[in-house]
């Protein structure tokens, strides 16, 4: 534990001083740093490992998540490594379940009153653990097997049994769970590099011939969505809003057009001119809340407000890391960070406006220049994730294959 | 822009060919009508401008000897007769809605085909003057007229290969003619890119609703091309053109000001005031619909304060071009504002009205006269009267947005500032003219307090804001604000927040014309303002854009915001709530364009 709290300390300190900035880079970065505290942590003899990994996996999370706030991929990776430290727990203890059934049937004989009683394999009992995890949804519902009695019974009766054989298998099956939980997190940064492809392969069957597309600011997943319906071959015009302050939009719009994308940039006040004119309304996003919500780069939802108005769909594709647990309050205050008025204004220009103010000494100008924008889920007409296309209503259905319901709030419980 | 040919001498064949004139054309017109004396005007002065390049004023010398004709003008002596019968034709052929001209246009001798009786009622309209010209209009029955255009039509079609190029086009003043009529005269588009109606309906002619005269189609290449040798100043077509906006002019910017700068030194071609103007546009000091229309017509004034009627031109008639032709000057400095397109309306129509009594100082008096009153009652006081009924929907603590830099927007801020009213302003601005800086820079030096931030924040913003003040740069008859792009985005957000929009806008501005979205109708400004971006090197990605065939550029200028989303629109008429807006707005638009008695005060 002590060896990677440099580590952790370091990475705090560049998500306070947005060094690094984008949820991309950033969720790559904390499922790294993850991997590092679980291979680092030192299991102890105590009954519990999984508990004591995920204590130690919260610790850390919760003092990234406190450095930035708003960047809510840190929060998803953190609670998804809590999720794979439950789930691999209980697939191990389900494999562990399988071994001791083997050996109550064989010390119980004389117990076999019901001969009816079905053997389960591991692998069943694992998938329905897990399910139990989760809140029904379809899969589970269709993987389901009436064997509930018979698993609490072979639960109880590994009970008896349980000292015995984990005392022998301790090791092994510590070991055993942090190997797993350090592939699944390896899994997981690889689900969160190649988000990209899934998602573009949708990309065929959203755009078709002479469409004409608009979006603002410059978001890579979309960039990707866009290249790979130019390869196969789709003819579209795309209308790129600059996105002040940050103007990322240029950026997008040069290396769209290197691809032989016919775009045109416009102002970001001009979108409410042009939309009459598109058909598609295709942006990224920086986190996809529970209720479907969208936390955007700011001018959003004006966009999605006038996509409405000319009822143009309004496409929002996002990774899977994007994807955040928590309810959506208040988002523009609790959810945006204010930049610097120096992208708005020249403080040189406007120095001596600066030194104005009332009686109460309260300046009188005051610059605003937030970073982000909510856009409420009724404005969004589908999202393309790299599990497939989702209504926003289904997104919470997202939420419950990914994360369990108690670690929604990340704080280190005391240990027993 | 309306030429009065002389009335057909004997010496030449025929009838002069009658060019339009676009440009700094000055005075040089022989008067028509009520000098029937042959002038023996020489046919060099008919010929064509020269559209060889040699000047690029495009005019047709007339007559003074100030004048160098164009130097092709001998060539196409001896083939003047054709042109000059297709031109007359064309000129005929364009008279209908041109009442003004009518005496003059039947002046000019008819072809053979036409009836006898006719003729007759030619030669009549001949020998009068101008003023007359309306009385006489009844004389001539729609139907009369129309075989009379039709038989032109006709005769022009026949005369069409042997008619010469685009040299042999009538002057063309804007018309609210017959819109059917209209259509077919080729040269009916003139390179005024705005709609201009003139003058009155005769009083007792039915009133038909006047379709807007169609407007130059820079989309169709052939008379983009036309309309370039026509042009006064050069200008070069911007490259990447948006194709969506093609049938709006878009120019390279900052290729006119070498020529323009040559034109200074022509004085008799643009008064020096109205240069002046043309440059300030250009360069963008003055922007804003008020600000423009002032500047338009003191410059004017002071034009027709130096003005003198040349010998034997009618001074009605003569300033008419006059204006025209400074007018055409101003567009191809920028295109017009609707308020500006409206006061020239208003201003031609009162030259018209012109009692051919009046001594030539006598009219210059009352015409500036008018001018001031226009100015006064139309903008000053208007702009008074719109701030003390808005100022009323001003409450304490009130957090008000705005939105760019509308002048009357501003009064109102100053005047509730001034009658104690506490508030606060939240000032949203965009790219790429940034006007809202100016606004903020001023109502801070007043004391109120500000808060600023770009378009893409007014989400966040709304929040706190509990009413939108927005100006607006006309009201179109269909109720939607034709306004400063993005205007229509911020009220929909206030509309979606559920914050009441109120828009101010003189009456002056209202215009009939409908418009369903912003491409339509718009104007398209320079390109690279936007591909410039603050922040040095490192974020000027589009530096060299113009290199890539595929990456466009649009600044569009003007957005339209519909009418569901204005709560209220103040006005100097009061009050409206806005589906009365377009009965409202042709009332006044008609006012103002048709009747003089509109100068009164609502």
């Amino acid at each position: 534990m002590p060896d990677v709290q440099p580590l952790v300390s370091d990475f705090v300190l560049k998500l306070k001083r947005r060094k690094v900035e984008g949820s991309h880079a950033v969720a790559r970065q904390t499922a790294e740093l993850l991997r590092s505290v679980v291979s680092q942590h030192r299991m102890g003899s105590s009954a519990n490992q999984a508990a004591a990994l995920a204590d130690a996996v919260r610790a850390v999370g919760e003092q990234l998540i406190a450095a930035n706030p708003i960047e809510l991929a840190v929060g998803n990776i953190v609670r998804r490594v809590l999720h794979i430290i439950k789930e691999e727990d209980i697939s191990s203890t389900a494999v562990g379940i399988e071994g001791l059934s083997v050996t109550v049937d064989s010390d119980d004989e004389y117990d076999r009153e019901d001969d009816d009683r079905p053997s389960l394999s591991a692998a069943v009992l694992a998938a329905h653990a897990r399910n139990a995890l989760r809140a029904p949804s379809l899969q589970t519902l269709l993987e389901d097997i009436p064997v509930s009695p018979a698993i609490s019974r072979t639960a109880s009766s590994t009970g008896d049994s349980d000292g015995k054989s984990k005392s022998a298998g301790d090791k092994t099956s510590t070991r055993k769970l942090k190997h797993d939980v350090i592939a699944a997190i390896g899994d997981l940064i690889d689900e969160i590099d190649s988000c990209y492809e899934p998602i573009s392969e949708q990309a065929v069957e959203l755009i078709h011939q002479n469409e004409v597309i608009l979006t603002l600011g410059r978001s890579r997943t979309v960039k990707e969505f866009l290249y790979a319906a130019k390869e196969k071959k789709r003819s579209f015009r795309v209308f790129v809003a600059e996105g002040a302050p940050r103007y990322q939009g240029h950026v997008l719009a040069k290396e769209l057009v290197e691809k032989g994308v016919q775009t045109t940039v416009i102002t970001d006040s001009a979108v409410f001119a042009m939309i009459s004119r598109v058909n598609m309304v295709i942006v990224g996003a920086h986190a996809v809340m529970a209720n479907g919500g969208v936390i955007a780069p700011v001018g959003m939802n004006m966009v999605a407000l006038a996509a409405q108005r000319h009822a143009v769909p309004f496409v929002v594709v996002a990774g899977s890391h994007k994807l955040c647990p928590l309810y959506p309050h208040n988002p523009e205050v609790l959810l945006n960070e204010l930049k610097s008025p120096s992208d708005l204004l020249d403080f040189g220009e406007f120095s001596d406006c600066m030194n104005f103010s009332t009686q109460d000494g309260s300046p009188l100008l005051n610059v605003v220049n937030p970073t982000f924008d909510y856009v409420p889920p009724k404005l969004v007409s589908l999202f393309v994730t790299d599990t497939g296309g989702h209504s926003p209503s289904y997104m919470y259905r997202l939420i419950a294959e990914y994360y369990s319901a108690d670690d929604l709030v990340v704080r280190r419980k005391s240990t027993a | 822009m309306d030429i009065r040919r002389p009335p057909p001498r004997s010496s030449s064949g025929g009838v002069e060919p009658r060019y339009r004139q676009v440009g700094f054309v000055t005075s040089a017109d022989p008067e028509p009508a009520a000098a029937p004396a042959p002038a023996p005007i020489p046919a060099a002065a008919a010929s064509p401008p020269a559209s060889d390049g040699l000047s690029p004023v495009m005019i047709p010398p007339r007559i003074v000897p100030g004048h160098h004709p164009a130097p092709g003008s001998e060539s196409l002596m001896p083939s003047s007769p054709p042109p000059v019968s297709s031109s007359r034709l064309d000129a005929l052929s364009d008279l209908d809605g041109d009442d003004d001209d009518v005496d003059v246009s039947w002046a000019r001798p008819p072809p053979p085909a036409l009836p006898e009786s006719i003729k007759v009622n030619l030669t009549e309209t001949k020998n009068r003057g101008d003023p007359t010209s309306v009385p006489q209009k009844p004389k001539l029955s729609k139907a009369e007229r129309r075989a009379i255009q039709e038989a032109q039509r006709a005769a022009k079609a026949a005369a069409k290969e042997t008619a010469s190029d685009v040299n042999t086009k009538m002057p063309k003043q804007p018309k609210a003619g017959k819109a059917s009529l209209k259509k077919d005269v080729s040269q009916a588009n003139a390179l005024v890119a705005s709609d201009k109606k003139t003058d009155e309906h005769p009083p007792d002619k039915d009133r038909k609703k006047d379709v807007p005269q169609p407007r130059m189609q820079f989309d169709d290449l052939h008379r983009v091309v036309k309309a370039k040798k026509r042009s006064v100043v050069n200008q070069s077509e911007a490259q990447n053109r948006v194709e969506l906006f093609r049938h709006l002019p878009q120019y390279a910017h900052g290729t006119q000001l070498p020529d323009l700068e040559s034109k200074i030194f022509q004085p008799d071609l643009l008064h020096p005031s109205v240069y002046k103007v043309g440059l300030q546009y250009l360069s963008g000091d003055i922007s804003g619909g008020n600000a423009r229309c002032i500047a338009m017509l003191l410059a004017f004034r002071e034009a027709i304060n130096d003005y003198s009627t040349p010998a034997e031109k009618i001074l009605s008639r003569d300033l008419t071009a006059k204006i025209s032709s400074y007018v055409s000057f101003l567009i191809e400095c920028r295109p017009l504002s609707i308020s500006m397109g409206n006061a020239i309306r208003f201003l031609k129509n009162r030259i018209t009205k012109l009692a051919l009594a009046m001594s030539e100082s006598e009219a210059k008096a009352s015409l500036q006269s008018d001018i001031d009153r226009f100015i006064n009652e139309k903008i000053i006081v208007a702009d008074k009267v719109i701030v003390s009924h808005a100022v009323t929907k001003i409450r304490e603590d009130d957090v008000l947005l705005t939105y760019g830099s509308p002048s009357v927007v501003e009064m109102i801020f100053d005047h509730a500032h001034d009658l104690g009213k506490k508030f606060r302003v939240v000032v949203v601005d965009s790219r790429p003219n940034l006007e809202g800086q100016g606004l903020l820079r001023r109502l801070v030096a007043k004391g109120i307090s500000c808060t600023y931030t770009h378009i893409n924040a007014v989400s966040y913003i709304m929040h706190e804001v509990t009413r939108v003040f927005l100006g607006a740069s006309s009201v179109l008859s269909n109720g939607t604000v034709y306004s400063r792009v993005g205007t229509a985005s911020v009220a929909m957000v206030a509309h979606a927040f559920g914050v009441p929009v109120l828009i101010c806008c003189e009456a002056y501005k209202f215009h009939e014309r409908v418009q369903l979205d912003s491409i339509c109708f718009n104007e398209l400004g320079d390109p690279d303002v936007i591909s410039r971006v603050p922040g040095g090197e490192s974020l000027s990605h589009l530096k060299n854009w113009a290199e890539n065939e595929n990456l466009h550029i649009l600044n569009l200028k003007y957005d339209i915001t519909p009418s569901d989303y204005v709560s209220m629109l103040i006005t100097d008429y009061g009050m409206v709530r806005c589906p009365a807006t377009s009965h409202l707005t042709i009332c006044v638009y008609m006012q103002i364009t048709l009747h003089s008695s509109y100068l009164q005060p609502p």
